[in-house]
């Protein structure tokens, strides 16, 4: 066992399924109390680090360590202080709201109650549908339900795998709120998403990549690596403009960014970008183009890094 | 005549499952060639009403024309008609990439000469030629989006219906899945999407949100900002769909 008692520790953890590398040579380590996001592709690696760190797969080499314990030798304690959330949905459809979560208190010998505000906020909003089959239930509430079912036993560190996969706007706003309240009282939270606005209320991300940490960073620093300078622009008809600008030379990469578009400026050039932007549009006909200067987000920096 | 201009025509189109009405009495049309983003939260009627206009479910009352044809009357027309893609139902797993497109392609009744020179055509643009042979389980996701995009507008259809095609997808995939769409639609497919990314929703033609069973907005993306004061649809769809969950 680690003396190490950090929540999460991984030292060059490795995964190979045959001749896949899943996994290879991780290592980081969470704090107590943080939230703890990870992104990338689909491929990259991320529930194969969550299956391990939640003793549901054996690593092929190196070490990794949930509140000092080992997840080889102490699976067993480990299960008993970790809540999962799964990216598929795995509560019992034909189970009601209600029988599903006394279902998970009694398989971790705990009473309902005892835990009860630790899942209230969250609860409250499934009292009505008590009764009602968790099959049929919206995405919204399937996702309440089984972040309350993680939670009934008071774990540690609590692993979620993309838990707002397809649930809307407003709920996914609700859920990170939830989060927050369950981080304040402690519990640590390692976080994967397909969201970059999620990824932004993160305390630190880390960026995976086929089977390879990128690196690990805040969000404040890992805009503040961002190095081009970037651009935002928009027009009449984007899809064009969006065309237009892969097409411009001093323009190193461009994307959509919902209402604008994003392009970032090649090193190379050293002049006023904005101005060339535009002019470089109005040479092909779109006249009426807005160009300014902005700051990078996240998801400027994952774009950046996932093209490398 | 009105089918003429519009892939789909709905005018008071309800469905109710027992006392609860899922949809109610919603009235709406696409436009032809159209990229119409189909918006709401979860459990506002969305999946219902996207049932009953692919012709899988029937409607309690009111009317509903899905390329050209009587969704109450005609399901089985409609169903030949259209393309549908989920994320949770898309390719067959076990299958070889070109073995699905042989199966959707005969079910849709395409002749196998077609059928062939259609496949390789789509997975040469796809850049997924040498990979026909390759069982789809084995592929990451990203790619079997495409793939499963590809096949649900094999037959050609005049709108295809997708229900969050990009759930779960990294930004930089995403994005690669909308250049699919944008070339669709310019190839005159309707294109008819649900999504629950705010910025996917600034690339559609026209959106509308639903809550609570009815249609609260539908406008395109820049009118709908004007009109409520807003600077993105997101902003938009927390003030329409918040607040009530």
């Amino acid at each position: 066992m680690s003396a190490d008692k950090k929540p999460v520790v991984a030292e060059n953890l490795s995964k190979s399924f045959g001749q896949v590398t899943a996994l290879q040579n991780i290592s980081f380590e969470t704090e107590r109390g943080e939230m703890f996001g990870v992104i990338g592709p689909d491929g990259a690696g991320k529930t194969t680090l969550f299956r391990i760190l939640t003793t549901l797969l054996v690593q092929s080499s190196g070490d990794a360590f949930v509140d000092g314990y080992d997840v080889k030798g102490d699976f067993r304690k480990i299960r008993e202080i970790i809540g999962y959330m799964p990216g598929k949905f795995s509560l019992y459809g034909d189970l009601s709201v209600e029988e599903n979560l006394n279902f998970f208190a009694s398989i971790f010998k705990v009473d309902p109650k005892e835990n009860y505000h630790l899942i209230k906020d969250i609860f409250h909003q499934l009292e009505p549908f008590r009764n009602r089959k968790a099959a049929a239930l919206s995405g919204g509430m399937k996702q309440k339900l089984a972040l309350s079912c993680a939670l009934i036993h008071k774990p540690s560190v609590l692993f979620l795998d993309e838990p707002t996969t397809g649930v809307d706007p407003v709920s996914r706003r609700e859920f990170w709120q939830m989060l927050d309240r369950l981080k304040s009282m402690g519990i640590t939270i390692i976080v994967s998403t397909a969201y970059m606005d999620e990824a932004l209320l993160c305390d630190r991300i880390a960026l995976m990549k086929n089977g390879i940490l990128l690196g690990v960073d805040s969000p404040a620093g890992m805009v503040a690596s961002y190095k081009e300078r970037l651009l935002a622009i928009k027009g009449g008809d984007m899809h064009s403009i969006l065309k237009a600008l892969h097409d411009i030379d001093i323009v190193k990469s461009a994307y959509s960014f919902g209402h604008e578009h994003h392009a970032a400026i090649s090193p190379d050039f050293t002049g006023d970008a904005v101005e060339k932007i535009m002019l470089e549009l109005t040479s092909r006909g779109f006249n009426d183009a807005l160009v300014k200067n902005i700051n990078p987000s996240v998801e400027d920096c994952y774009m950046e890094l996932s093209a490398n | 005549m009105k089918e003429k201009t519009y892939a789909i025509i709905t005018e008071n189109l309800t469905k109710k499952f027992g006392d609860f009405t899922a949809v109610d009495s919603i009235s709406f049309d696409v436009k032809r060639g159209e990229i119409f983003g189909f918006l709401g939260a979860n459990g506002a009627g969305k999946t219902t009403a996207m049932k009953m206009l692919c012709g899988l479910l029937k409607p309690t009352s009111g009317m509903g024309m899905v390329a050209g044809y009587d969704i109450s009357k005609n399901s089985e027309m409609v169903k030949k008609n259209i393309g549908y893609m989920s994320q949770r139902f898309s390719l067959y797993q076990d299958l070889k990439v070109w073995e699905n497109f042989r199966l959707f392609g005969g079910i849709y009744g395409l002749k196998d000469g077609e059928i062939a020179s259609r496949t390789d055509e789509m997975l040469k643009s796809l850049g997924f030629f040498d990979e026909r042979d390759t069982l789809v389980q084995s592929l990451p996701a990203g790619w079997k989006q495409k793939l499963a995009f590809s096949v649900a507008i094999l037959h050609k259809p005049s709108i295809v219906f997708l229900d969050e095609p990009t759930g779960g997808v990294d930004p930089a995939a995403r994005r690669q899945f909308w250049e699919l769409i944008y070339a669709a639609a310019e190839s005159g497919i309707t294109v008819f999407v649900t999504t629950h990314y705010m910025d996917e929703a600034e690339y559609c033609d026209r959106v509308s949100i639903m809550s609570e069973g009815v249609i609260a907005a539908l406008d395109s993306p820049e009118n709908l900002k004007y009109k409520y004061g807003c600077t993105t649809v997101e902003e938009v769809f927390h003030k329409l769909a918040g607040g009530q969950l």
